[in-house]
């Protein structure tokens, strides 16, 4: 659990550098994620005039739901000591509760940055989480399981092969990661310019530690995803955690490859690509709704069991 | 002996009514009738868990001299009635209880006051009833008692619609129950369930049975389409009722279905399933694109009712499918989460239709454009409003994720159906289900975002006043049960265990046994859950969070203005409303469900008028199958009215037409 926490603004530093290193700028060291939230949580909280109660309890929540869902992400170990007591449609769930809450703070001041980023969240939400769901039913379906630990498992078996279903659920799936995380093109997460930002706009109005446990969800979001993919649609390396130490820490080794992998072709994407205008978006989720559903229904009519 | 206790409940109930009617103008009134409610439902409610829980034996029929001289009234409660039962009482239970407080407020007891404690009456009966003729008669008095209270704030003009709307819905859909129980019965008149349940029907004719039943008891519960009353009457009866009708009454409703279709029509044919899932995909997001439209915070619970509905057929529909293909222990993960879907519904849904007539009571406003910040006024409400509204949008770790995961395992169980129609079905009714729990999710951010946070948008709220201690405890009592229900929901599994049972012959495993209270549908390496430890983890980790930013980092805190980019706007004015929130949702799906159009109304340099954005919203529903009815009942009725002008000669002749046409049929009929 630690390790993901401390792994996750890592992995933002390194995506934030690449991309600058692409555009031949010097960027920020690596570390400057870990300094920001430190100088963060140090800073005092200015809270509006009008924020509730709840206002103040969003960030923890938002928080714990990020971490226990990514804790529960196997990294380089799979049969992870908690992973039976939610599979992945509840992981899923535990994101949704997170967004369900940032979408209410955005809410809560009543401003209207708040409101137009809270209202976008839920329309992209609304695409995304069914896209999900879909591919979670793929995935679920070749695997026969929704629990991640075996799934895991299955995908490092031989038995797997190569199908249609699991392409589909794969492009699918870096689409919905992609909306979810909210990088370009569906959002972007530098932007202050008041009529494009959806994710910025429900965080205005946070400041000092709120803003810095919010900004570590978002992070910790992202490795999430990032070893949601590497651990299905690249399992190697995985070993099971009761393997000897010298496995742990060779697979410990691939699991910051993989991560360093995936972040480099985010920021190469991000660079190569321009934000889309908002409703665009919707047909972009619809496309990768579609993608799951395909990939759904190709396995319900090939399996003749 | 549960049964005659639960007998005697009724007939409390029905004492109860004849008190309300005779004390009903006195002071007292309110508080005894709904305190006799609350002890006699309550009363109910135990027995019934009592005897769900001992296992569920088999109870003798009881017939009570009732009804048609040579029928009798017949009474039995099995595992199915009893815990239907269990969801009745324990809605019924907490409704009276929270109109203790809540009742006060009304300016006419004496018309609800008798009707409310007939109408509990009333359901109690349909579930207990073991004869076609007394659960018409219960069925059609629950409709009729319940149509009072629709109408029971009647200077409203809004209400009398509603309350026609529904008495023709009410009417159509007994009619079709009453000839699916006639076509049952057969011409030898077999009224009780057990001579139907002996029979064997053949195959045409369990078809239309299952076509009726489905209208029948569809339109009391809110399938599209025969959905159309339910958004007009539930909001229009007092919160407590609308509470009632919503939580409890769509379920009785799915007791009737659940009755017929699993238990009286003998075994499932294979196509059953389709037609149920289809409907049931539909009304699922059907009802929650509805709920998103709407700005009556009333109404959109309504129609989110529908999307509930929805969501259990799609559970009972996919139990059909694996019980025609003898799936059994498929049949009862299905069958489970449906039922455990009703269950929870009942709970959460009860919870914020309190929570709405307490702001209702508070304000006076239903109109969500005209509140805001209530959260700051109503704190306790706000928090109990935010436990429903969280379960219902189906987030872990509360009750409403728990049924939805099991539906969604059971689909996953589905591949395996040999059927082709299915195949293709099943996974479209899955995405479906998909989309309408993140829509769910989007309407419910709505539905508490404008009504509880922001600011107050009209001065009636800012004088707003937390609402009484009977109706909080009502609400606290419903909250909590959501809370355990999605913590420990092994416990709630294991109560259904006989119901299922005794429907497709097998149960899920045993649930309580498992260690760390996790629920394990078929086996721990597909899926299993664990409420509680979500729980536990989120809440371990968040306050961990929170004592060490607070210990090691910093805990000063200063108020200041909003920030809102630099330029903070005073006027509440400038907030998201329900429907500004709404617009993207209604520009991706409005445009092709509901054909929504909007255009600008500029005026001219010059003119003073304001400008306005004006939004189109059609009810494609309410225009393809309800206007061109509508439309020929004014025809025949306009052409139908010549009748009324004819002279002497011409009334006879037309007698002497009708006798001749009669002795003909008769003549010809074989």
């Amino acid at each position: 659990m630690l390790l993901v926490l401390l792994l996750a603004p890592l992995l933002t530093g390194f995506v934030r550098k690449v991309k600058a290193r692409l555009l031949r700028r010097q960027g920020p060291p690596l570390i400057q994620p870990y300094r920001d939230l430190i100088r963060l949580m140090r800073k005092e909280v200015v809270l509006a005039d009008n924020a509730s109660w709840l206002f103040r309890v969003i960030p923890y929540l938002i928080f714990a739901a990020t971490w226990v869902a990514a804790a529960l992400i196997p990294t380089f170990g799979i049969g992870l000591l908690f992973s039976w007591s939610a599979d992945l449609i509840a992981i899923i769930a535990l994101l949704g509760g997170a967004r369900f809450f940032l979408a209410l703070a955005g809410l809560d001041v009543g401003t209207a940055f708040g409101g137009i980023g809270s209202s976008r969240e839920v329309m992209i939400a609304s695409l995304a989480e069914p896209a999900m769901l879909m591919i979670v039913f793929t995935l679920a379906l070749i695997a026969r399981s929704t629990q991640l630990s075996n799934m895991a498992e299955f995908m490092i078996s031989p038995e797997v092969g190569l199908r249609v279903s699991l392409g589909l659920g794969l492009i699918a799936l870096v689409m919905v990661a992609i909306a979810e995380n909210a990088r370009i093109p569906v959002d972007n997460p530098a932007t202050h310019l008041e009529l494009t930002m959806v994710h910025e706009a429900m965080v205005l109005e946070y400041s000092g530690r709120h803003l810095a446990l919010i900004d570590l969800a978002s992070s910790l979001k992202l490795l999430l995803y990032v070893s949601l993919i590497a651990c299905l649609f690249a399992p190697w390396g995985l070993v099971s955690a009761d393997a000897g130490p010298a496995a742990l820490t060779l697979s410990a080794v691939i699991y910051l490859g993989k991560l360093a992998i995936g972040g480099f072709l985010l920021a190469l994407f991000e660079t190569a690509i321009a934000k889309m205008r908002v409703f665009r978006v919707p047909e972009f989720l619809g496309a990768a709704l579609m993608l799951g559903l395909l990939a759904t229904l190709l396995l319900f009519v090939s399996r003749s069991l | 002996m549960p049964l005659i206790a639960i007998l005697w409940c009724v007939g409390c109930l029905f004492a109860t009514a004849c008190v309300g009617i005779v004390i009903s103008r006195t002071q007292a009134a309110t508080r005894v009738v709904y305190g006799l409610c609350f002890a006699a439902s309550m009363t109910a409610f135990g027995f019934a868990l009592v005897y769900l829980i001992g296992g569920a034996t088999f109870q003798p029929t009881v017939v009570l001299p009732f009804g048609l001289p040579w029928l009798g009234a017949h009474f039995r409660i099995d595992a199915l009635s009893a815990f239907f039962l269990t969801v009745v009482d324990l809605g019924a239970a907490a409704a009276s209880f929270f109109a203790l407080g809540y009742g006060r407020h009304e300016k006419t007891p004496e018309r609800v006051l008798p009707f409310y404690a007939a109408f509990l009456a009333a359901m109690n009966l349909v579930v207990l009833a073991d004869d076609a003729f007394t659960f018409l008669v219960s069925w059609e008095f629950m409709s009729l008692t319940s149509w009072a209270l629709v109408v029971s704030h009647h200077r409203v003009r809004e209400n009398i619609y509603a309350g026609y709307v529904y008495l023709v819905m009410a009417s159509f859909g007994t009619l079709s129950l009453l000839l699916a129980f006639g076509l049952l019965a057969g011409p030898d008149g077999g009224y009780a369930f057990a001579e139907i349940r002996a029979a064997h029907p053949s195959a045409a004719l369990t078809a239309v049975v299952l076509i009726l039943t489905l209208v029948g008891a569809g339109s009391k519960a809110g399938l599209v389409p025969l959905h159309v009353w339910l958004p007009l009457a539930h909001p229009a009866a007092p919160s407590h009722v609308s509470a009632l009708m919503s939580g409890v009454m769509t379920k009785v409703a799915v007791y009737g279905f659940v009755r017929v279709v699993f238990d009286l029509l003998g075994p499932p044919a294979w196509w059953w399933s389709m037609v149920v899932l289809a409907l049931a995909g539909i009304t699922c997001v059907m009802g929650v694109l509805y709920a998103l439209m709407q700005h009556d915070l009333k109404r959109l619970l309504a129609y989110h009712t529908v999307e509930n509905i929805g969501i259990i057929f799609i559970g009972l529909g996919l139990a059909l499918a694996f019980k025609a293909h003898g799936m059994a222990w498929a049949a009862a993960l299905a069958l489970t989460a449906g039922l455990l879907h009703v269950f929870n519904h009942s709970i959460f849904k009860s919870l914020l239709f309190f929570g709405a007539g307490a702001v209702l009571t508070a304000t006076g406003e239903r109109d969500m454009e005209h509140l805001g910040g209530l959260i700051h006024r109503m704190p306790q409400t706000a928090f109990v409003f935010l436990i429903g509204c969280v379960a219902i949008s189906a987030l872990p770790p509360l009750n409403g994720f728990v049924s939805e995961w099991l539906t969604f395992q059971a689909i996953l169980l589905s591949p395996q159906l040999p059927s082709w129609g299915l195949k293709f079905l099943v996974p479209a009714v899955g995405a479906l289900l998909a989309l309408s729990a993140a829509l769910a999710a989007a309407c419910f951010v709505k539905a508490f975002g404008v009504t509880f946070l922001g600011r107050a948008r009209t001065p009636a709220v800012d004088q707003a006043l937390e609402t009484d201690q009977f109706s909080l405890a009502a609400m606290f009592c419903f909250a909590a049960l959501c809370l355990i229900a999605g913590i420990l929901p092994g416990l709630f599994i294991d109560a259904i265990a006989p119901v299922v049972k005794g429907l497709v012959g097998a149960r899920m495993p045993v649930q309580t046994g498992v260690e760390w209270l996790s629920i394990v549908p078929i086996a721990e390496s597909r899926s299993s859950y664990n409420g509680l430890l979500v729980f536990l983890f989120i809440t371990l980790s968040g306050s961990l969070a929170a004592f060490a930013i607070h210990r090691l980092a910093s805990d000063k805190l200063r108020r200041g203005p909003a920030w809102d980019c630099g330029y903070p706007n005073a006027n509440p004015i400038t907030q998201y409303t329900a429907n500004s929130f709404a617009q993207p949702i209604r520009r991706v799906f409005g445009t092709i469900v509901f054909r929504a159009r909007e255009h600008g109304d500029m005026p001219p340099p010059g003119d003073t008028r304001p400008a306005r954005l004006i939004v189109e919203l059609r009810d494609l529903i309410w225009d393809t199958f309800y206007a061109p009815i509508a439309a020929g009942v004014t025809y025949a009725a306009d052409r139908l009215n010549h009748l009324q002008f004819l002279t002497i000669r011409q009334y006879l002749s037309l007698v002497f037409g009708a006798l001749v046409m009669l002795l003909l049929v008769l003549a010809i009929w074989p």
